[in-house]
């Protein structure tokens, strides 16, 4: 049976140039579920999917806000997404002490690449399995980072992480010509249509996503349960109106193959309850 | 009677005295403290020292806990457009003019400057903390840098952390400079880290003799030719006054173009004042 012999230890190399440890770790970001962040001039916003572990439980929080000008919504295992977020939440407590202003967060993100960074070089050390968003409003404007457990960042305009998220990212992709001079309403409504691109089943409830909204003059505010419900209901009656219901079928067909692409890791998805402790 | 501590002796002014000021008077005492070789009588610094005493009496010996290079006030005003800051170039040691070219005005980056008095090393090492702040925005290369406001800030934490030391930074600092949004920012910080902002500041002597020059006279929509007028008289004020300084000055300006430190230049001065060779003539209460 095929055994891989370079995958026991972060800090070994395979001869064809990987480090395997940190492409398992990459991957349980894509397993997590989907997380969506935009921004236009003067906002940034996220919309994440939240997943319950049962009919009992409560759903899993994925967006957590940092500081009152920044949040970070996360794909992947939750308690390292936790730590994370503790971390940047201190970082931005000290920084506001001592500089009696907001963390750029740029900086921030840097920091908690170097963090990633330093685990996939340690042979003691596990990579963070989680990937972050990172949306925030500082004097160069909104921003939106994506950090990965490799130590990679990048900033993007939009981008989606975690499962099925090619299908969102199809979605971001088509429309994000008219993100820029969008309202932040106008955002919030593109980020849960991206998000319900990546449903395979069933469909979005006030329960089971969040959206968050941070920009010029307004700090960083979650908008969950009855907060969102608004949103969804304009969501619905575009989809019942028919004009505004074609992108998000267009983007739901490509989705469908996305999906199909990023198969195992939809399996794992489902049938993962017992395993790694992710997200829900 | 005791020696009263002044303030001007050490050229720093009131907030920024030394630690003599801590010791009780004779009107707390109910008898007169005894000179020492550590603490004479007079008032004077002491020339010998015994150890053993030092260590019993007063703890461990620790240095700079007194200035010893001290540079004497430093003014600043805002004016249209930005903030204009004033000093000499003296580094006095005790009484003695040693190094009469020190420059006390820095420039922290393109939107900041800083000007301090009293203990040169110390400002030294604070220009060494605020260099690499500045070096570390340089090579971040993401375009952001410390505005005014946070360079005041992180100064305050500094000065008040090495007074939560006992260890303190003997230095009154002045931050002055222009926002990214173009607001003119000027503030000071106190040797142990009291610190306010406002339109006018003076440190150490300035703050009795060139604000009441300021108040009467400065306006944040001056011009800048103004300000400059209203810096030097305060200067000639400030040198006519107090002994601890020299006829070299500089004035340095922040704007949104950036931090200009100008050259060094000397004052007209006219000491041929009747008061000046009587100044006691008329004065209610002298002989």
């Amino acid at each position: 049976m095929f055994r891989n012999q370079y995958d026991t230890d972060v800090t070994t190399w395979s001869p064809q140039g990987r480090l395997f440890q940190v492409e398992y770790a990459m991957e349980a970001v894509k397993q997590g579920s989907c997380a969506v962040g935009l921004t236009s001039k003067t906002h940034a916003v996220l919309a994440t999917l939240k997943r319950a572990q049962n009919e009992l439980s409560s759903y899993q929080r994925k967006i957590f806000k940092i500081d009152d000008h920044m949040g970070i919504a996360i794909s992947g295992l939750t308690a390292d997404g936790r730590v994370l977020c503790r971390y940047m939440r201190n970082e931005c407590l000290n920084h506001r002490y001592v500089y009696e202003s907001s963390m750029p967060i740029g900086r921030l993100v840097r920091q908690v690449a170097d963090k990633h960074q330093v685990c996939t070089q340690r042979s003691w050390k596990r990579p963070y399995g989680v990937g972050l968003l990172v949306a925030g409003h500082d004097a160069r404007g909104p921003h939106l980072y994506n950090t990965c457990p490799s130590g990679n960042y990048w900033e993007y305009k939009a981008m989606a992480i975690g499962a099925r998220s090619q299908a969102s990212k199809t979605y971001l992709e088509k429309h994000f010509e008219a993100f820029p001079t969008a309202t932040p309403e106008e955002m919030i409504l593109h980020g849960l249509r991206a998000l319900a691109a990546s449903l395979s089943e069933g469909e979005l409830t006030k329960a089971n996503c969040a959206v968050a909204l941070v920009g010029e003059g307004s700090s960083f505010v979650v908008l969950e349960e009855d907060d969102v419900e608004p949103y969804i209901q304009m969501l619905k009656e575009e989809e019942g109106g028919g004009g505004g219901a074609e992108p998000m079928a267009e983007a739901a067909a490509e989705g469908g193959a996305a999906a199909a692409e990023g198969g195992a890791a939809a399996a794992a998805d489902d049938g993962g309850d017992g395993a790694a402790p992710m997200e829900s | 009677m005791l020696p009263r501590p002044t303030t001007h002796s050490k050229a720093l002014g009131p907030g920024v005295a030394g630690p003599e000021l801590a010791v009780a008077t004779s009107a707390v005492l109910d008898r007169p403290p005894q000179p020492t070789a550590q603490r004479p009588l007079s008032g004077a610094q002491a020339f010998s020292v015994d150890p053993s005493l030092v260590e019993s009496a007063d703890g461990p010996r620790q240095h700079t806990q007194y200035p010893y290079v001290t540079g004497t006030s430093v003014l600043a005003v805002k004016y249209a457009g930005g903030v204009m800051l004033a000093c000499d170039t003296l580094g006095a040691y005790g009484s003695t003019k040693r190094y009469k070219s020190l420059e006390r005005i820095i420039r922290v980056n393109a939107r900041t400057a800083v000007a301090a008095g009293g203990e040169i090393s110390d400002f030294q090492y604070i220009t060494r903390l605020l260099e690499e702040l500045a070096t570390d925005d340089y090579r971040t290369d993401d375009g952001i840098e410390l505005g005014p406001r946070e360079v005041f800030s992180y100064l305050t934490r500094v000065m008040y952390n090495r007074r939560g030391k006992m260890d303190p930074l003997w230095n009154s600092l002045v931050v002055g400079g222009v926002e990214a949004d173009g607001t003119v920012f000027l503030g000071t910080v106190g040797m142990i880290g009291t610190h306010y902002t406002d339109s006018h500041v003076a440190t150490g002597f300035g703050a009795h003799l060139a604000r009441p020059m300021f108040r009467e006279r400065q306006s944040d929509d001056m011009s800048e030719a103004d300000a400059e007028a209203l810096l030097r008289d305060a200067l000639r004020v400030c040198y006519y006054r107090d002994k601890q300084s020299i006829n070299k000055f500089q004035v340095a300006k922040a704007t949104g173009e950036g931090v200009a430190i100008g050259k060094p230049f000397a004052l007209e001065t006219k000491w041929d004042y009747k008061a000046f060779a009587a100044p006691t003539k008329w004065a209610i209460g002298a002989w």
